[in-house]
């Protein structure tokens, strides 16, 4: 299985990416899923002020460590040809892409789930931290109870943390 | 004094611990090679809001990027991370 992980400042393409992802995959590839997460310029969801940028931090190292961790998570509980995430750092505009996350397998059922569990792992497990710029003022994120529940949904019976 | 070996070890403070600590990395001679000798040495160095800031709840310590649960050791040349809560993705 191929595995990647970038975090990088510049833009990524979402089309490149899923080319190169059918490139590497081969015949045995039935189904790709890859989710785009976008900057929004909505403060939690439903503050009336509005955010005008996002400034993202990572800890070199260990970031991507924390992201192939979930990767490797991923792999084990789903049959999975490739997965890839690109993660940007640095300063963004509302609307623009912030993460991808790709599965590729040969059936669309593994795709879906891994895409999804990458993403729910990605909010809580990846280190990363968001700083709003809002009107006025700069706060930095802090995580929702929407998110824990969302991972904690994924544990299995054998699962400890 | 006459220690053979002092540990010397860096310290790492992330987003808004970087702001509270107003420190991005420092190294620290500890007399006491652990994450308690650590925290005894930045009581001599950060106010007491800069110090709630480092304990406050979500906070994590990571030894050379690993999360470490509480008590550790630590030797010279190991980075010693605080990290708020993430939120990434």
């Amino acid at each position: 299985m191929h595995s990647a992980v970038r975090i990088q400042r510049e833009d990524f393409d979402i089309g490149t990416e899923w080319a190169a992802c059918r490139q590497r995959c081969g015949g045995a590839t039935g189904a790709i899923v890859a989710f785009g997460g976008l900057v929004r310029d909505l403060v939690q969801d439903q503050h009336p002020s509005s955010v005008r940028g996002l400034y993202l931090e990572h800890y070199p190292g260990m970031t991507e460590a924390s992201i192939e961790k979930i990767l490797a998570a991923a792999a084990e509980r789903w049959r999975l040809l490739d997965v890839l995430v690109i993660h940007r750092i640095g300063d963004l505009l509302p609307q623009e892409q912030i993460v991808l996350a790709l599965a590729a397998s040969s059936h669309r059922p593994d795709a879906f789930a891994a895409c999804e569990f990458i993403m729910d792992y990605l909010k809580t497990d990846a280190v990363f931290w968001k700083k709003e710029h809002r009107e006025g003022e700069e706060v930095w994120l802090r995580p929702t109870s929407g998110d824990q529940q969302r991972r904690v949904r994924w544990r299995t019976p054998q699962d400890t943390g | 004094m006459n220690r053979s070996a002092a540990t010397v070890v860096t310290v790492r403070f992330f987003a808004s611990l970087r702001e509270a600590t107003d420190l991005d990395a420092v190294q620290l001679t500890l007399q006491e090679p652990t994450l308690g000798g650590l925290r005894t040495e930045l009581t001599k160095r950060l106010s007491d809001a800069q110090l709630a800031a480092l304990t406050a709840p979500g906070v994590r310590i990571a030894v050379n990027h690993t999360l470490v649960p509480g008590e550790t050791d630590l030797t010279t040349g190991d980075e010693v991370a605080f990290l708020p809560p993430v939120t990434g993705g």
